[in-house]
């Protein structure tokens, strides 16, 4: 999807601001926005990618203009009431709909550093060898999908040169619409700046970004 | 399940407060058994007090102290970083890049704001931010310089960017002088910045 999200390459945003010392959380409610996020997600109901996806379809300017967690906040409401562990009216009211069941929480206080410990491997084998080398030269394809894409606006149509073959990964076009994990062999691909940014950037420079193969086609 | 589907409903009818739509949401989810409150206050402890910049930083002077480790970190950095005792969640696949008097590696997501969370904890505002998410690709050496980065132009600057599930740690330049340091003096000197890459490690000799 050719939305506000992604932002490489775009100007005009203003300074960064960094702050120094910052605290990890600037209020205690985005402490508990992260932490909801994580327990609820431990239902399985869905995956990274479609908590990414369901963050790219906030309107661009609400985009732009929400903070981090509020962002976060309000996809964890829309993945809720998607999957039906929450309905819109609950969300609503902030109450449980009258003789609704009550569930037992996936996870538990003790079960916390366990499950960050072993974390979420993308990682997947799949037979036969990969369709690109390093070395080789490659162009990422110009698609232009209505879904989630991992492809960057900026790098389409772009050549460089396959610099590592990672394996292979859980393909997030794919996996964002609970379609399948269609696994298949990552690359970190080296692009030159002055191939993606023309005369004013610098000879020396270099972008490299991971791209699954389906993104990819030979140059 | 459509994405039309997402957007079909007014957003007015939620607390416009984050505080208090946080919170009311909290309170659905824990009354409908949905999420356990103590396991909030697990999550929220870890993040805040367990794991943040302070791992990177002993990978990264171990790496200083021992170049066997360092060889080990750059070739296979997953399993390098997990000798040190960390790794999960949003680290599960690693790679180190090195910083040299040559080259100089910087890490952004563009796309969202991944980002080495077993090594350098929850990424900081700016991280996430519109200003460095969309010039860190296009205007890396701009950047750099809004960080107080002033980079000679026979430098090679390498941008990262982490648009699939690998997670990127710069191993910045050994700052001179630290000869004498142990490791634990090493890892005092390393900041979260360098191992992002808008930073460089700085050393003054107290004496």
């Amino acid at each position: 999807m050719n939305g506000i999200h992604d932002m490489g390459g775009m100007q005009d945003m203003g300074p960064i601001q960094h702050e120094e010392n910052e605290p990890v959380f600037h209020a205690p409610w985005e402490g508990r926005s992260l932490a909801l996020n994580l327990a609820a997600a431990a239902w399985r109901k869905w995956n990274i990618d479609a908590g990414r996806h369901q963050i790219e379809l906030i309107p661009p300017a609400d985009y732009l203009r929400m903070s981090y967690y509020e962002k976060w906040t309000q996809r964890l409401e829309e993945l809720l009431v998607r999957t039906g562990l929450v309905t819109r009216s609950e969300i609503e009211s902030g109450k449980p709909s009258p003789g609704s069941p009550k569930a037992t929480p996936p996870l538990t206080a003790e079960k916390v550093s366990s499950m960050l410990r072993s974390g979420g491997p993308a990682s997947r084998s799949v037979p036969g060898p990969s369709r690109f080398k390093v070395g080789q030269r490659v162009r990422a394809r110009n698609i232009n999908p209505t879904g989630h894409t991992r492809l960057p606006r900026y790098a389409r149509g772009k050549t460089g040169t396959v610099h590592l073959d990672h394996g292979a990964y859980i393909f997030p076009d794919t996996n964002a619409h609970f379609l399948s994990e269609k696994p298949q062999h990552v690359y970190s691909i080296r692009f030159t700046a002055r191939e993606l940014w023309g005369e004013q950037a610098s000879p020396r420079d270099t972008v490299y970004l991971d791209m699954w193969d389906d993104y990819l086609e030979h140059a | 399940m459509s994405p039309e589907h997402s957007h079909g409903h007014k957003h007015q009818d939620i607390p416009s407060d984050p505080a208090l739509r946080v919170k009311a949401l909290e309170s659905l989810l824990v009354e409908k058994g949905l999420v356990d409150a103590a396991a909030l206050d697990a999550l929220i402890d870890t993040y805040e007090h367990k794991v943040g910049p302070r791992n990177g930083a002993q990978v990264v002077a171990r790496a200083w102290a021992d170049p066997a480790y360092k060889k080990r970190l750059l070739a296979d950095a997953t399993n390098a970083i997990a000798e040190l005792g960390y790794g999960g969640r949003q680290g599960e696949h690693m790679v180190v890049v090195e910083n040299t008097p040559q080259v100089h590696n910087l890490v952004v997501c563009t796309l969202c704001s991944c980002y080495p969370w077993s090594v350098l904890g929850l990424p900081p505002v700016w991280y996430k931010s519109a200003p460095y998410r969309s010039r860190a690709v296009i205007d890396p050496r701009g950047v750099l310089r809004e960080f107080g980065l002033d980079l000679p132009e026979e430098t090679e600057v390498r941008v990262w960017d982490s648009t699939a599930e690998l997670r990127y740690l710069v191993l910045p330049e050994r700052p001179a002088g630290t000869e004498s340091l142990n490791e634990e003096a090493l890892a005092a000197l390393v900041t979260r910045d360098a191992m992002v890459g808008v930073g460089k490690v700085k050393y003054e000799r107290h004496s």
